[in-house]
Protein backbone atom coordinates (compact mmCIF):
# COMPACT_ATOMS: atom_id res chain seq x y z
CA UNK A 1 0.00 0.00 0.00
CA UNK A 2 2.69 2.67 0.69
CA UNK A 3 4.86 1.54 -2.09
CA UNK A 4 1.98 2.82 -4.33
CA UNK A 5 1.54 5.84 -2.94
CA UNK A 6 5.03 6.93 -3.62
CA UNK A 7 3.98 10.03 -6.35
CA UNK A 8 5.89 12.84 -4.07
CA UNK A 9 3.38 15.33 -3.31
CA UNK A 10 3.92 18.92 -4.27
CA UNK A 11 6.64 20.85 -2.45
CA UNK A 12 6.09 22.85 0.83
CA UNK A 13 4.57 19.45 1.94
CA UNK A 14 5.05 17.88 5.22
CA UNK A 15 9.23 17.99 6.10
CA UNK A 16 10.12 16.02 9.02
CA UNK A 17 6.85 15.44 10.66
CA UNK A 18 4.52 12.54 10.34
CA UNK A 19 1.84 12.96 7.48
CA UNK A 20 -1.99 12.44 8.70
CA UNK A 21 -3.53 12.93 5.51
CA UNK A 22 -2.58 12.21 1.66
CA UNK A 23 -4.62 12.68 -1.13
CA UNK A 24 -3.50 11.44 -4.30
CA UNK A 25 -5.06 11.83 -7.45
CA UNK A 26 -8.42 12.72 -6.59
CA UNK A 27 -10.91 13.51 -9.35
CA UNK A 28 -14.18 14.69 -9.04
CA UNK A 29 -16.86 14.92 -11.87
CA UNK A 30 -20.39 16.24 -11.09
CA UNK A 31 -23.39 14.26 -13.22
CA UNK A 32 -23.50 17.48 -15.00
CA UNK A 33 -20.28 17.02 -16.81
CA UNK A 34 -18.73 19.66 -14.63
CA UNK A 35 -14.62 18.62 -13.65
CA UNK A 36 -14.75 20.32 -10.27
CA UNK A 37 -11.48 18.39 -9.09
CA UNK A 38 -8.60 17.14 -11.45
CA UNK A 39 -6.26 14.68 -10.07
CA UNK A 40 -5.13 16.71 -6.85
CA UNK A 41 -2.19 15.45 -5.08
CA UNK A 42 -1.98 17.05 -1.61
CA UNK A 43 -0.48 15.90 2.11
CA UNK A 44 -0.90 17.79 5.19
CA UNK A 45 0.88 16.60 8.55
CA UNK A 46 -0.01 15.99 12.17
CA UNK A 47 -0.50 19.56 12.80
CA UNK A 48 -0.92 22.57 11.55
CA UNK A 49 -3.67 25.19 10.01
CA UNK A 50 -3.60 25.01 5.66
CA UNK A 51 -5.76 27.42 4.37
CA UNK A 52 -7.01 26.69 0.43
CA UNK A 53 -7.97 29.53 -1.66
CA UNK A 54 -9.32 30.01 -4.66
CA UNK A 55 -12.35 31.69 -6.72
CA UNK A 56 -15.71 30.33 -6.67
CA UNK A 57 -16.14 27.33 -8.68
CA UNK A 58 -12.22 26.42 -8.51
CA UNK A 59 -13.04 23.42 -6.56
CA UNK A 60 -12.33 24.33 -2.36
CA UNK A 61 -15.59 23.63 -1.39
CA UNK A 62 -15.47 19.96 -3.44
CA UNK A 63 -11.97 19.35 -2.25
CA UNK A 64 -12.89 19.67 1.16
CA UNK A 65 -16.30 17.51 0.79
CA UNK A 66 -14.56 15.06 -0.89
CA UNK A 67 -12.11 13.96 2.12
CA UNK A 68 -15.08 12.94 4.30
CA UNK A 69 -16.80 11.88 1.68
CA UNK A 70 -19.65 14.08 1.99
CA UNK A 71 -19.35 14.37 -2.11
CA UNK A 72 -18.49 10.98 -3.30
CA UNK A 73 -15.26 11.37 -5.13
CA UNK A 74 -15.02 10.11 -9.31
CA UNK A 75 -11.92 8.58 -8.69
CA UNK A 76 -8.38 8.78 -6.30
CA UNK A 77 -7.13 7.88 -2.40
CA UNK A 78 -8.08 9.56 0.57
CA UNK A 79 -5.34 8.70 3.05
CA UNK A 80 -5.93 9.16 6.85
CA UNK A 81 -3.22 7.62 8.70
CA UNK A 82 -2.73 5.00 5.68
CA UNK A 83 -6.78 3.89 5.38
CA UNK A 84 -7.83 4.48 2.26
CA UNK A 85 -11.51 6.16 2.95
CA UNK A 86 -12.41 5.92 -0.75
CA UNK A 87 -12.82 2.32 -0.22
CA UNK A 88 -14.71 2.23 3.41
CA UNK A 89 -17.99 0.67 3.85
CA UNK A 90 -21.13 2.53 5.59
CA UNK A 91 -19.41 1.31 8.95
CA UNK A 92 -15.89 1.97 7.79
CA UNK A 93 -16.81 5.65 6.72
CA UNK A 94 -18.73 6.39 9.48
CA UNK A 95 -15.64 5.52 12.21
CA UNK A 96 -13.52 7.56 9.83
CA UNK A 97 -15.91 10.39 10.03
CA UNK A 98 -16.00 10.74 13.85
CA UNK A 99 -12.40 11.35 13.54
CA UNK A 100 -13.26 14.42 11.32
CA UNK A 101 -14.49 17.93 12.68
CA UNK A 102 -16.57 19.43 10.03
CA UNK A 103 -16.94 23.67 10.28
CA UNK A 104 -19.62 24.97 8.24
CA UNK A 105 -20.14 28.30 6.22
CA UNK A 106 -23.61 28.65 6.85
CA UNK A 107 -23.12 27.06 10.59
CA UNK A 108 -25.54 24.35 9.73
CA UNK A 109 -26.37 24.04 13.74
CA UNK A 110 -29.55 22.04 14.66
CA UNK A 111 -31.86 25.26 14.25
CA UNK A 112 -34.30 23.73 16.81
CA UNK A 113 -32.39 22.01 19.35
CA UNK A 114 -30.21 23.83 22.27
CA UNK A 115 -26.75 24.48 22.17
CA UNK A 116 -25.75 21.33 24.29
CA UNK A 117 -27.55 19.14 22.25
CA UNK A 118 -25.48 20.63 18.96
CA UNK A 119 -22.52 20.47 21.14
CA UNK A 120 -22.72 16.77 21.98
CA UNK A 121 -24.09 15.95 18.47
CA UNK A 122 -20.78 15.94 17.64
CA UNK A 123 -20.65 12.47 20.04
CA UNK A 124 -23.34 10.59 18.24
CA UNK A 125 -20.86 8.35 16.63
CA UNK A 126 -20.49 6.95 20.27
CA UNK A 127 -24.02 6.35 21.79
CA UNK A 128 -26.94 4.39 19.86
CA UNK A 129 -30.29 5.32 18.56
CA UNK A 130 -32.17 5.14 21.97
CA UNK A 131 -29.47 7.23 23.48
CA UNK A 132 -29.57 10.26 20.96
CA UNK A 133 -33.43 9.97 21.55
CA UNK A 134 -33.52 10.31 25.00
CA UNK A 135 -30.31 12.70 24.93
CA UNK A 136 -28.27 10.54 27.15
CA UNK A 137 -24.68 11.36 26.58
CA UNK A 138 -21.69 10.16 28.74
CA UNK A 139 -20.85 11.98 31.40
CA UNK A 140 -17.93 12.64 30.35
CA UNK A 141 -18.74 14.16 27.32
CA UNK A 142 -21.04 16.68 29.10
CA UNK A 143 -18.20 17.66 31.04
CA UNK A 144 -16.34 18.09 27.58
CA UNK A 145 -19.71 20.27 26.14
CA UNK A 146 -19.27 22.15 28.98
CA UNK A 147 -15.36 22.81 28.55
CA UNK A 148 -15.72 23.31 25.32
CA UNK A 149 -18.54 25.86 25.65
CA UNK A 150 -16.16 27.47 27.98
CA UNK A 151 -13.50 27.75 25.60
CA UNK A 152 -15.29 29.33 22.41
CA UNK A 153 -16.57 31.52 25.30
CA UNK A 154 -20.20 30.91 25.45
CA UNK A 155 -20.19 29.72 28.97
CA UNK A 156 -23.75 29.68 30.26
CA UNK A 157 -25.46 29.19 27.08
CA UNK A 158 -25.92 25.78 26.68
CA UNK A 159 -29.81 25.82 27.20
CA UNK A 160 -30.32 28.94 24.25
CA UNK A 161 -31.74 27.36 21.48
CA UNK A 162 -29.44 27.27 18.40
CA UNK A 163 -31.61 29.82 16.30
CA UNK A 164 -31.91 32.39 19.19
CA UNK A 165 -27.89 33.18 18.84
CA UNK A 166 -26.03 35.20 16.21
CA UNK A 167 -23.72 34.25 13.76
CA UNK A 168 -20.73 34.12 15.24
CA UNK A 169 -22.10 32.51 18.17
CA UNK A 170 -23.55 29.89 16.24
CA UNK A 171 -20.00 29.34 14.58
CA UNK A 172 -18.57 29.56 18.11
CA UNK A 173 -21.07 26.05 18.97
CA UNK A 174 -20.46 25.01 15.49
CA UNK A 175 -16.52 24.80 16.22
CA UNK A 176 -17.63 22.93 19.75
CA UNK A 177 -19.13 20.39 18.27
CA UNK A 178 -16.72 19.88 15.70
CA UNK A 179 -13.70 19.22 18.34
CA UNK A 180 -16.03 17.59 20.86
CA UNK A 181 -15.76 14.79 18.67
CA UNK A 182 -11.85 14.75 19.43
CA UNK A 183 -10.55 14.63 15.80
CA UNK A 184 -7.76 13.74 14.06
CA UNK A 185 -8.39 16.11 11.52
CA UNK A 186 -10.50 19.65 11.22
CA UNK A 187 -12.47 20.51 7.94
CA UNK A 188 -13.04 23.86 7.73
CA UNK A 189 -15.28 25.56 5.05
CA UNK A 190 -15.71 29.07 4.53
CA UNK A 191 -15.78 29.40 8.44
CA UNK A 192 -16.04 33.20 7.91
CA UNK A 193 -18.04 34.28 4.84
CA UNK A 194 -21.41 34.34 6.73
CA UNK A 195 -20.00 36.90 9.59
CA UNK A 196 -19.28 40.39 9.57
CA UNK A 197 -15.19 41.20 8.96
CA UNK A 198 -14.67 41.74 12.73
CA UNK A 199 -16.54 38.51 14.03
CA UNK A 200 -14.70 36.54 11.19
CA UNK A 201 -11.57 37.52 12.54
CA UNK A 202 -12.23 36.35 16.12
CA UNK A 203 -13.88 32.84 14.47
CA UNK A 204 -10.36 32.36 12.32
CA UNK A 205 -8.20 33.24 15.25
CA UNK A 206 -10.25 30.74 17.62
CA UNK A 207 -10.17 28.14 15.06
CA UNK A 208 -6.68 28.83 15.36
CA UNK A 209 -5.88 28.49 19.00
CA UNK A 210 -7.69 25.65 19.24
CA UNK A 211 -6.44 23.65 16.25
CA UNK A 212 -3.02 24.24 18.06
CA UNK A 213 -4.02 23.86 21.52
CA UNK A 214 -5.57 20.64 20.67
CA UNK A 215 -2.46 19.63 17.82
CA UNK A 216 -4.99 19.38 15.43
CA UNK A 217 -4.37 19.54 11.66
CA UNK A 218 -6.62 21.84 10.02
CA UNK A 219 -7.72 22.62 6.63
CA UNK A 220 -9.73 25.93 6.07
CA UNK A 221 -11.55 27.00 2.78
CA UNK A 222 -11.12 30.57 2.60
CA UNK A 223 -12.44 33.22 0.05
CA UNK A 224 -10.90 36.02 1.83
CA UNK A 225 -7.18 36.02 1.19
CA UNK A 226 -6.08 38.79 4.13
CA UNK A 227 -7.51 35.99 6.73
CA UNK A 228 -5.42 33.19 4.68
CA UNK A 229 -2.07 35.16 4.90
CA UNK A 230 -2.61 35.77 8.60
CA UNK A 231 -3.75 33.13 10.68
CA UNK A 232 -2.43 29.98 8.14
CA UNK A 233 1.25 28.16 8.27
CA UNK A 234 0.38 27.23 4.61
CA UNK A 235 -1.84 28.25 1.75
CA UNK A 236 -2.78 25.96 -1.28
CA UNK A 237 -4.82 27.76 -3.62
CA UNK A 238 -7.41 25.78 -6.09
CA UNK A 239 -7.74 27.18 -9.97
CA UNK A 240 -10.23 24.91 -12.58
CA UNK A 241 -10.06 21.75 -9.99
CA UNK A 242 -6.20 21.60 -9.92
CA UNK A 243 -3.48 22.54 -6.81
CA UNK A 244 -1.86 26.00 -8.36
CA UNK A 245 0.10 27.11 -5.73
CA UNK A 246 1.63 25.34 -2.33
CA UNK A 247 3.47 27.13 -0.04
CA UNK A 248 4.01 28.91 2.97
CA UNK A 249 1.59 32.67 3.12
CA UNK A 250 4.90 35.06 2.71
CA UNK A 251 5.38 33.19 -0.69
CA UNK A 252 2.20 34.62 -2.01
CA UNK A 253 2.35 37.64 -4.21
CA UNK A 254 0.47 39.54 -6.59
CA UNK A 255 1.69 37.70 -9.62
CA UNK A 256 0.80 34.57 -8.06
CA UNK A 257 -2.45 36.05 -7.02
CA UNK A 258 -2.85 36.67 -10.70
CA UNK A 259 -2.27 33.19 -11.93
CA UNK A 260 -5.21 31.96 -9.30
CA UNK A 261 -7.81 34.33 -9.87
CA UNK A 262 -7.31 36.16 -12.51
CA UNK A 263 -6.13 39.31 -13.78
CA UNK A 264 -7.66 42.05 -11.11
CA UNK A 265 -6.44 45.16 -9.70
CA UNK A 266 -5.45 43.87 -6.12
CA UNK A 267 -4.97 47.69 -4.94
CA UNK A 268 -8.77 49.03 -5.95
CA UNK A 269 -10.56 50.14 -3.41
CA UNK A 270 -14.04 48.26 -2.39
CA UNK A 271 -15.81 52.19 -2.79
CA UNK A 272 -14.60 51.76 -6.30
CA UNK A 273 -16.02 48.46 -6.82
CA UNK A 274 -19.51 49.33 -5.87
CA UNK A 275 -20.17 51.43 -9.16
CA UNK A 276 -18.92 48.72 -11.71
CA UNK A 277 -21.85 47.07 -11.78
CA UNK A 278 -21.09 43.07 -11.53
CA UNK A 279 -17.91 43.37 -9.46
CA UNK A 280 -17.55 40.68 -7.09
CA UNK A 281 -20.95 38.44 -7.19
CA UNK A 282 -19.33 35.73 -6.11
CA UNK A 283 -18.40 37.38 -2.88
CA UNK A 284 -21.67 39.05 -2.81
CA UNK A 285 -23.85 35.93 -2.88
CA UNK A 286 -21.74 34.48 -0.34
CA UNK A 287 -22.45 37.10 1.98
CA UNK A 288 -25.75 36.89 1.06
CA UNK A 289 -25.42 33.38 2.41
CA UNK A 290 -26.93 32.01 -0.30
CA UNK A 291 -25.27 29.62 -2.32
CA UNK A 292 -24.57 27.37 0.45
CA UNK A 293 -23.73 24.17 -0.99
CA UNK A 294 -22.70 25.52 -4.41
CA UNK A 295 -19.25 23.80 -5.11
CA UNK A 296 -16.80 27.00 -4.36
CA UNK B 1 -49.46 74.06 -19.12
CA UNK B 2 -47.69 70.73 -20.28
CA UNK B 3 -50.24 68.49 -19.26
CA UNK B 4 -53.15 69.21 -21.81
CA UNK B 5 -54.62 65.60 -23.37
CA UNK B 6 -52.17 64.93 -26.55
CA UNK B 7 -54.06 64.78 -29.48
CA UNK B 8 -55.56 61.11 -30.45
CA UNK B 9 -53.22 60.30 -33.20
CA UNK B 10 -50.33 60.33 -30.44
CA UNK B 11 -52.20 58.79 -27.80
CA UNK B 12 -50.56 55.27 -26.55
CA UNK B 13 -53.44 53.14 -26.32
CA UNK B 14 -52.89 50.41 -23.23
CA UNK B 15 -55.32 47.32 -22.61
CA UNK B 16 -55.14 45.13 -19.70
CA UNK B 17 -55.66 42.06 -21.94
CA UNK B 18 -54.98 40.94 -25.46
CA UNK B 19 -57.79 40.28 -27.48
CA UNK B 20 -56.69 36.56 -27.47
CA UNK B 21 -57.11 36.42 -23.87
CA UNK B 22 -60.46 38.06 -23.55
CA UNK B 23 -61.59 35.06 -26.25
CA UNK B 24 -60.57 33.13 -24.04
CA UNK B 25 -61.62 34.61 -21.47
CA UNK B 26 -65.38 34.42 -22.49
CA UNK B 27 -64.83 30.63 -23.69
CA UNK B 28 -64.20 29.86 -19.91
CA UNK B 29 -67.52 31.47 -18.68
CA UNK B 30 -69.01 30.05 -21.55
CA UNK B 31 -68.13 26.51 -20.50
CA UNK B 32 -68.33 26.79 -16.63
CA UNK B 33 -72.38 28.04 -17.40
CA UNK B 34 -72.96 25.09 -20.04
CA UNK B 35 -71.95 22.81 -17.53
CA UNK B 36 -74.00 24.44 -14.72
CA UNK B 37 -76.78 24.26 -17.00
CA UNK B 38 -76.66 20.44 -17.70
CA UNK B 39 -75.57 19.53 -14.09
CA UNK B 40 -79.25 20.92 -13.35
CA UNK B 41 -81.26 19.47 -15.96
CA UNK B 42 -79.22 15.69 -15.39
CA UNK B 43 -80.40 16.29 -11.78
CA UNK B 44 -84.25 16.25 -12.36
CA UNK B 45 -84.63 18.44 -9.18
CA UNK B 46 -88.41 18.64 -8.16
CA UNK B 47 -88.65 21.98 -8.53
CA UNK B 48 -92.44 22.16 -6.94
CA UNK B 49 -90.35 21.40 -3.09
CA UNK B 50 -89.10 24.77 -3.16
CA UNK B 51 -92.52 26.31 -3.30
CA UNK B 52 -93.13 25.54 0.12
CA UNK B 53 -89.52 25.22 1.54
CA UNK B 54 -89.71 28.00 3.40
CA UNK B 55 -93.05 26.57 5.57
CA UNK B 56 -91.29 23.36 5.85
CA UNK B 57 -88.52 24.95 7.47
CA UNK B 58 -90.23 26.93 9.77
CA UNK B 59 -92.81 24.15 10.54
CA UNK B 60 -89.36 21.99 11.42
CA UNK B 61 -87.57 25.09 13.81
CA UNK B 62 -90.97 24.97 15.63
CA UNK B 63 -90.77 21.56 16.04
CA UNK B 64 -87.45 21.89 17.34
CA UNK B 65 -88.18 24.54 19.75
CA UNK B 66 -88.30 24.92 22.76
CA UNK B 67 -84.76 23.01 23.05
CA UNK B 68 -85.61 19.90 25.60
CA UNK B 69 -82.69 20.32 28.16
CA UNK B 70 -83.91 17.57 30.55
CA UNK B 71 -82.10 15.41 27.52
CA UNK B 72 -78.98 17.23 28.10
CA UNK B 73 -78.01 14.66 30.72
CA UNK B 74 -78.49 11.30 28.74
CA UNK B 75 -75.72 12.96 26.25
CA UNK B 76 -72.78 13.91 28.20
CA UNK B 77 -71.47 10.56 28.29
CA UNK B 78 -71.81 9.90 24.71
CA UNK B 79 -70.31 13.82 23.89
CA UNK B 80 -67.45 12.83 26.03
CA UNK B 81 -66.83 9.61 24.03
CA UNK B 82 -67.09 11.33 20.67
CA UNK B 83 -63.98 13.45 22.03
CA UNK B 84 -62.48 10.30 23.56
CA UNK B 85 -62.87 8.76 19.75
CA UNK B 86 -61.28 11.87 17.99
CA UNK B 87 -58.53 11.75 20.62
CA UNK B 88 -57.26 8.36 20.72
CA UNK B 89 -57.58 7.81 16.87
CA UNK B 90 -55.35 11.10 16.53
CA UNK B 91 -52.81 9.58 18.86
CA UNK B 92 -52.99 6.39 16.87
CA UNK B 93 -52.50 8.11 13.67
CA UNK B 94 -49.47 10.17 15.43
CA UNK B 95 -47.39 7.13 16.08
CA UNK B 96 -48.14 5.35 12.46
CA UNK B 97 -48.26 8.41 10.70
CA UNK B 98 -43.64 9.10 11.36
CA UNK B 99 -42.78 6.00 9.84
CA UNK B 100 -45.54 6.31 6.70
CA UNK B 101 -43.85 9.81 6.50
CA UNK B 102 -40.29 8.80 6.12
CA UNK B 103 -41.32 5.96 3.69
CA UNK B 104 -43.15 8.54 1.33
CA UNK B 105 -40.54 11.20 1.60
CA UNK B 106 -37.99 11.36 -1.28
CA UNK B 107 -35.17 12.62 0.78
CA UNK B 108 -35.38 9.59 3.86
CA UNK B 109 -36.93 6.73 1.84
CA UNK B 110 -34.67 3.18 1.00
CA UNK B 111 -35.66 3.68 -2.80
CA UNK B 112 -38.30 3.77 -5.49
CA UNK B 113 -40.21 0.42 -4.19
CA UNK B 114 -40.63 1.85 -0.41
CA UNK B 115 -41.32 5.63 -1.97
CA UNK B 116 -44.24 3.87 -3.72
CA UNK B 117 -45.67 1.84 -0.89
CA UNK B 118 -45.64 5.08 1.40
CA UNK B 119 -47.05 6.85 -1.44
CA UNK B 120 -49.38 3.72 -1.23
CA UNK B 121 -50.52 4.18 2.47
CA UNK B 122 -51.30 8.11 1.86
CA UNK B 123 -53.56 7.69 -1.11
CA UNK B 124 -55.58 4.57 0.08
CA UNK B 125 -55.89 6.32 3.75
CA UNK B 126 -56.57 9.72 2.09
CA UNK B 127 -59.26 8.80 -0.64
CA UNK B 128 -61.52 7.05 1.86
CA UNK B 129 -63.70 9.37 4.13
CA UNK B 130 -63.70 8.61 7.42
CA UNK B 131 -67.14 7.51 7.12
CA UNK B 132 -66.36 5.13 4.59
CA UNK B 133 -63.84 3.75 7.30
CA UNK B 134 -66.15 3.36 9.71
CA UNK B 135 -68.19 1.47 8.14
CA UNK B 136 -65.41 -0.78 7.49
CA UNK B 137 -64.43 -1.18 10.90
CA UNK B 138 -68.45 -1.68 12.16
CA UNK B 139 -68.13 -4.77 9.68
CA UNK B 140 -64.90 -5.97 10.86
CA UNK B 141 -65.34 -5.17 15.19
CA UNK B 142 -68.92 -4.62 15.08
CA UNK B 143 -70.75 -1.65 16.11
CA UNK B 144 -69.18 0.53 18.93
CA UNK B 145 -66.28 2.81 20.13
CA UNK B 146 -63.76 0.83 18.83
CA UNK B 147 -64.56 0.87 15.06
CA UNK B 148 -64.96 4.34 15.66
CA UNK B 149 -61.13 5.02 16.56
CA UNK B 150 -59.75 2.69 13.91
CA UNK B 151 -61.82 4.55 11.66
CA UNK B 152 -60.43 8.41 13.18
CA UNK B 153 -57.03 6.88 12.65
CA UNK B 154 -57.02 5.34 9.44
CA UNK B 155 -58.42 8.80 7.57
CA UNK B 156 -56.00 10.62 9.95
CA UNK B 157 -52.58 8.44 9.07
CA UNK B 158 -52.80 9.84 5.72
CA UNK B 159 -53.28 13.59 6.45
CA UNK B 160 -50.95 13.72 8.92
CA UNK B 161 -47.79 11.93 6.97
CA UNK B 162 -48.47 13.95 3.94
CA UNK B 163 -47.68 16.90 5.37
CA UNK B 164 -45.21 15.60 7.57
CA UNK B 165 -43.74 13.56 4.58
CA UNK B 166 -44.05 17.07 2.89
CA UNK B 167 -41.92 18.83 5.93
CA UNK B 168 -38.57 16.05 5.51
CA UNK B 169 -38.58 16.70 1.96
CA UNK B 170 -38.21 20.84 3.16
CA UNK B 171 -35.68 20.43 5.73
CA UNK B 172 -32.35 22.28 5.83
CA UNK B 173 -29.62 19.90 4.16
CA UNK B 174 -26.92 21.94 5.91
CA UNK B 175 -28.19 20.68 9.32
CA UNK B 176 -28.14 16.93 7.93
CA UNK B 177 -25.13 17.23 6.49
CA UNK B 178 -23.26 18.74 9.60
CA UNK B 179 -24.98 15.83 11.52
CA UNK B 180 -23.94 13.20 8.95
CA UNK B 181 -20.09 14.22 9.24
CA UNK B 182 -20.28 13.35 12.73
CA UNK B 183 -20.32 9.84 11.79
CA UNK B 184 -23.76 9.47 13.20
CA UNK B 185 -25.96 6.44 12.00
CA UNK B 186 -28.81 7.29 9.39
CA UNK B 187 -31.17 6.34 12.20
CA UNK B 188 -29.76 9.28 14.36
CA UNK B 189 -29.30 11.91 11.62
CA UNK B 190 -33.34 11.30 11.74
CA UNK B 191 -33.76 11.81 15.15
CA UNK B 192 -31.36 14.83 15.49
CA UNK B 193 -31.63 16.57 12.34
CA UNK B 194 -34.56 15.53 10.48
CA UNK B 195 -37.14 14.81 13.56
CA UNK B 196 -36.58 18.38 15.46
CA UNK B 197 -37.23 20.09 12.00
CA UNK B 198 -40.29 18.65 11.38
CA UNK B 199 -41.82 18.33 14.84
CA UNK B 200 -43.33 21.24 15.01
CA UNK B 201 -44.98 20.51 11.70
CA UNK B 202 -46.19 16.73 13.41
CA UNK B 203 -47.41 18.88 16.47
CA UNK B 204 -49.40 21.35 14.20
CA UNK B 205 -50.97 18.79 11.90
CA UNK B 206 -52.09 16.87 14.50
CA UNK B 207 -53.66 19.15 17.10
CA UNK B 208 -55.26 20.59 13.37
CA UNK B 209 -56.14 16.75 12.94
CA UNK B 210 -57.87 16.12 16.50
CA UNK B 211 -60.12 19.27 15.56
CA UNK B 212 -61.30 17.79 12.56
CA UNK B 213 -61.78 14.59 13.89
CA UNK B 214 -63.94 15.95 16.81
CA UNK B 215 -66.03 17.45 14.06
CA UNK B 216 -66.33 13.80 12.05
CA UNK B 217 -66.49 11.58 14.96
CA UNK B 218 -69.97 13.77 16.14
CA UNK B 219 -71.60 11.67 12.60
CA UNK B 220 -69.56 8.10 13.11
CA UNK B 221 -72.44 7.15 15.46
CA UNK B 222 -74.42 7.10 11.89
CA UNK B 223 -72.79 3.84 10.77
CA UNK B 224 -72.90 2.54 14.23
CA UNK B 225 -69.04 3.34 15.24
CA UNK B 226 -69.60 5.31 18.78
CA UNK B 227 -70.28 8.40 19.94
CA UNK B 228 -72.94 11.24 20.16
CA UNK B 229 -73.84 10.67 16.40
CA UNK B 230 -75.80 7.45 17.56
CA UNK B 231 -77.85 9.34 19.59
CA UNK B 232 -78.46 12.08 16.68
CA UNK B 233 -79.50 9.42 14.11
CA UNK B 234 -81.87 7.97 16.78
CA UNK B 235 -83.59 11.45 17.76
CA UNK B 236 -84.11 12.55 14.07
CA UNK B 237 -85.75 8.69 13.44
CA UNK B 238 -87.88 9.52 15.86
CA UNK B 239 -88.78 12.93 15.08
CA UNK B 240 -87.50 13.84 18.68
CA UNK B 241 -87.01 17.28 17.33
CA UNK B 242 -86.56 19.17 20.48
CA UNK B 243 -83.46 16.66 21.57
CA UNK B 244 -81.90 16.60 18.23
CA UNK B 245 -81.82 20.67 18.83
CA UNK B 246 -79.83 20.00 22.10
CA UNK B 247 -77.35 17.03 20.39
CA UNK B 248 -77.09 19.79 18.34
CA UNK B 249 -76.30 22.72 20.29
CA UNK B 250 -73.84 20.59 22.37
CA UNK B 251 -71.95 19.34 19.20
CA UNK B 252 -71.19 23.19 18.23
CA UNK B 253 -69.66 23.92 21.48
CA UNK B 254 -67.29 21.19 21.82
CA UNK B 255 -66.52 21.73 18.00
CA UNK B 256 -66.03 25.32 18.76
CA UNK B 257 -64.07 24.67 21.84
CA UNK B 258 -61.73 22.29 20.19
CA UNK B 259 -60.92 24.70 17.60
CA UNK B 260 -60.14 26.94 20.07
CA UNK B 261 -57.87 24.64 21.26
CA UNK B 262 -56.53 24.18 18.59
CA UNK B 263 -55.65 27.17 17.28
CA UNK B 264 -54.29 28.57 20.42
CA UNK B 265 -51.99 25.35 20.44
CA UNK B 266 -51.26 26.08 17.51
CA UNK B 267 -50.03 29.60 18.07
CA UNK B 268 -47.77 28.53 20.59
CA UNK B 269 -45.69 26.64 18.32
CA UNK B 270 -42.53 27.96 17.86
Amino acid sequence: MARANAKAPPEGGVGGERERLRVAGLTKVYPTGKRALDGVDFVIATSGVTAVIGSSGAGKSTFIRCINRLVEPTSGRILLDGVDLVGLDRAGLRAARRRIGMIFQEFNLVERLTVMENVLAGRLGHVGLIDTLRRRFAPADVDAAFELLARVGLDGFHDRRADALSGGQRQRVGIARALIQRPDLLLVDEPTASLDPRTARQIMRLVRELATERATPAIVNLHDVALAREFADRIVAFSAGRIVFDDAPAALDAATLDRIYGGEDWSASAAADDDAPPAAPAVRGRVLGDDAGVAG
Amino acid sequence: MSNAAPPDAARRRWQRHSPAATLRAWLAFAAAAFVTAWSVSALDIEWAFFRDAHTQAADLLGRMWPPRWSYLPRIVKPLVETIHIATLGTAIAVALSLPVAFLAARNTTANRFTWLVGRGILVLSRSVNTVIWGLIFVAIFGPGPVAGICAVAARSVGFLAKLVAEAIEEVQVGQVEAITATGARTSQVWAMAVLPQVLPVLVGTAVYRWDINVRESSVLGFVGAGGIGLYLYASINQFAWQQVTVILVATSVIVLASEALSAFVRSRIS
